[in-house]
């Protein structure tokens, strides 16, 4: 069986530069797979290949690490990654009914991203806006004390943007 | 006089474009020549999150909340030119305007509130090292090299009786004495910021409001043990607070109050940050400890201790973000100070991040054996809708619900427990009379069933078998027996698991069935769920208010819905799978859950 190798993907020279910078430093793992996703926007097993070259480290706890965490993604997530906060407070007030609603409108279901590549959904944990009340996050902007009837019109405002 | 305009800047205002208002203030400022008489300051969070965002404009005292970006042209030239309130915006009791003596001290929400641990949060700019300093900031930590020995720093925090704001309210002064005798070349601090309760946020807003506060809190644990490297372990999750983590460490370096030789003398110590990445079993110690090492963030069995051995093996105090706020206070007031707040056993406050089903949600600093009544209704403004309080959770996936019965009990962390709870890091669920305290109680073990790391198996499977029972009930399929089976199981994974995590993540379940014994059998005996949460539970069924217009028909997805025009419609439940859509679809209210 061929050794795998990191060939397909590039990381730019700033990420390059940082990985250089932590690779002595113990620990690093975690701080550079945050690094990484942010610049490709998840982890494609190209890239944790990459990362397991370049600190030296085997691609299995790469692995390990990245399958142990939920902020790591393995998967693309749509351009609008729709983030429905699913802590107690939301959830009490209705955090699963706003999945189901997106679910129903964009049709796919939670984790995946419709065929267009625009959007996906996922359930994130508190995010600590709880007096915001049933609320997602897209692209870092929080949509609170949502009612179901909002969602649509969202939805198609952000579609609208393309 | 001076106004100063201060626009909240937390992270649930700043959700609500409080960055716009913050710009159009300073434009409008700019616009009218005002720079001598008006100063804008963005803050962290005022803690009154349910009106947000917020903009308090002193020396006046007005509170002004719901405020939009385009507000500020009025309130500027109201407020700041003619001295007049903007009365529409003003808050003033429980609604908004028409107040003309008005003093923020007299807003129910704060009245019984004390803060410490959130003193500077609402008063200054994060961003600005200055203004903390202009609070006394950084004096503590000048008063214990100079004034204090490393025993002395102890003694005052022994004396003061702090307890860990964490979670189970371990003696601060313990810790750190057990680090401070342990002989070795390193040791570490590490503050704990891996807020992972869900609807806890005390922790994301003290950061976001005074930075500051924790870095000169974990200089003087460095001081007090002997260490000089400190590690903030903070979830990605909290991009804000990372931000503002960031410029203080920056500044505060930049100014000697951190780094080497820290006021000249003779004592160093680093702060550096480490992200999580969101795994709730990291706020566990030995777990949090194994994260920063770049490993899976799972527990190793204690002993050894972290303050024994800890960090790349070398004496490590790991506290949390508000247990490190309250510290700089104590030194400069003194521990006896501390005492005199809150109660013999649980002395000082306890902030709580109040939500759910509650009027006036939001973040409440009060003095320890303060009741679940102020907190619920005199603070958070009671119930919403004026429907029938059921239960507060407290602790999260690790603690339990306390009941009507127990609503005067003073809240601290022994009185906690004794009513089959815990503290935890004090996240307080307001559910009413619509809750289903089963669908709560699964809702949070299929959150440790995700978050188990997996390594024991009392905790591993117990909470999968426990989530399975609970799904079981809410489905209609359990038997009474099944209840004897749960409490087994929890007991057993009280006694066996590895971590807290798995020792408390049972609670939820026991906690509920002690005191919503009957909701249980009411699930598994009668078939019925009273709140209609869980699904399979209830029927829809037609009733005499029927007109036979056939929208509910024309809707129903599967098709089980007969009956002609203007006929009654009969729902045939052997097909219905209780979406709900024909009581959307409804006009006349013909449709009943039952």
């Amino acid at each position: 069986m061929a050794v795998e190798t990191a060939e397909e993907i590039k990381f730019s020279p700033e990420l390059l530069a940082f990985i250089e910078s932590w690779k002595k430093k113990p620990g690093n793992l975690i701080m550079v797979l945050h690094k990484v996703q942010e610049e490709l926007g998840f982890l494609p097993r190209q890239a944790a290949i990459k990362v397991s070259e370049l600190l030296e480290v085997p691609l299995a706890k790469v692995y390990g690490v990245l399958t142990f965490y939920h902020y790591f993604k393995r998967t693309k997530p749509g351009k609008y990654n729709i983030q429905v906060c699913m802590g107690t407070a939301c959830y009490l007030k209705g955090g699963d009914d706003l999945i189901s609603e997106l679910e129903k409108l964009l049709g796919v279901p939670l984790n995946e991203v419709t065929e267009d590549g625009l959007f996906s959904v996922e359930s994130v944990r508190c995010v600590g806006c709880c007096g915001l009340a049933p609320l997602f996050v897209v692209g870092g902007e929080v949509y609170g004390k949502l009612a179901l009837e909002q969602v649509a019109g969202i939805v198609e405002d952000l579609r609208k943007q393309g | 006089m001076k106004n100063f305009i201060l626009v909240c800047a937390g992270t649930a205002c700043e959700s609500s474009k409080a960055d716009d208002i913050y710009k159009n203030f300073l434009a409008e400022i700019e616009k009218h020549g005002l720079k001598d008489d008006a100063q804008v300051i963005k803050t962290g969070c005022f803690g009154f999150c349910e009106k947000g965002p917020i903009v308090k404009i002193l020396p006046d005292e007005a509170f002004y909340v719901e405020v939009k970006p385009s507000d500020a042209k009025e309130m500027v030239e109201e407020h700041i030119i003619k001295g007049r309130f903007v009365k529409r915006l003003l808050y003033a009791g429980d609604e908004v305007g028409d107040k003309e003596n008005f003093e923020a001290s007299d807003i129910q929400f704060y009245k019984k509130q004390y803060r410490i641990a959130l003193r500077n949060c609402g008063f200054i700019d994060a961003e600005n090292i200055e203004e903390y300093i202009a609070r006394d900031g950084y004096e503590a930590l000048a008063k214990c090299i100079f004034e204090m020995t490393p025993d002395q720093v102890i003694e005052e925090l022994k004396v003061s009786g702090l307890r860990g704001r964490g979670g189970a309210g371990f003696p601060t002064w313990m810790k750190w004495n057990f680090a401070k005798n342990a002989e070795a070349d390193q040791k570490y601090i590490l503050c704990n910021a891996d807020e992972g309760d869900p609807g806890a946020y005390m922790d994301r807003s003290i950061l976001e409001g005074d930075p500051n506060s924790v870095l000169e809190a974990m200089a003087i644990a460095g001081y007090a043990v002997g260490a000089s490297k400190g590690i903030i372990y903070i979830r990605a999750e909290y991009p804000l607070a990372i931000h503002r983590l960031g410029i203080a460490i920056n500044q505060s370096y930049e100014r000697g109050l951190i780094g080497q030789n820290i006021f000249g003398s003779k004592f160093n110590f680093d702060i550096e940050v480490r992200l999580g990445a969101g795994a709730f079993v990291c706020g566990e110690e030995t777990a949090l400890i194994k994260s920063i090492e770049g490993n899976r963030g799972m527990p190793t069995p204690k002993p050894p201790f972290p303050a024994i051995e800890g960090l790349w093996g070398k004496p490590t105090i790991i506290n949390n973000v508000e247990t490190f706020a309250n510290v700089p206070a104590i030194i400069l007031k003194g521990g006896k100070w501390h005492t005199t707040i809150g109660t013999k056993g649980s002395p000082g406050t306890k902030v709580f991040a109040l939500t759910g089903k509650i009027n006036n949600s939001g973040l409440v600093e009060v003095p320890m054996g303060t009741t679940l009544r102020d907190v619920v209704f005199d603070i958070g403004g009671g119930i919403r809708d004026n429907k029938k309080f059921l239960a507060v959770q407290t602790g999260g996936p690790s603690g339990g619900v306390i009941t009507e019965k127990d609503l005067d009990t003073p809240i601290d962390f022994d009185s906690l427990v004794a009513m089959g709870s815990m503290m935890g890091s004090g996240g307080m669920i307001v559910m009413n009379e619509d809750d289903c305290i089963i669908d709560v109680a699964k809702f949070y073990m299929d959150f440790c069933v995700e978050e188990s790391c997996g390594k024991c198996s009392p905790c591993r499977i117990g909470t999968k078998k426990l989530y399975q029972y609970l799904d079981k009930i809410s489905k209609g399929s359990a038997v009474e027996e099944d209840i004897k089976k749960m409490e087994d199981i929890s007991n057993a994974m009280k006694l066996a698991s590895l971590c807290e995590l798995g020792k408390t993540a049972a609670n939820p379940v026991l906690s509920t069935l002690n005191h919503f014994k009957d909701e249980y059998l009411k699930h598994i005996v009668d078939k019925k769920c009273r709140s209609g949460k869980c699904k399979d539970l209830v029927s829809f069924v037609v009733n005499d208010k029927c007109i036979g217009c056939t929208a509910c028909k024309r809707k129903c997805p599967v098709d089980c819905i007969s009956g002609e025009k203007k006929e009654l419609h009969v729902i045939d439940q052997t097909k219905c799978i209780k979406c709900g859509e024909c009581v959307a679809a409804c006009k006349f209210k013909a449709i009943d859950k039952i």
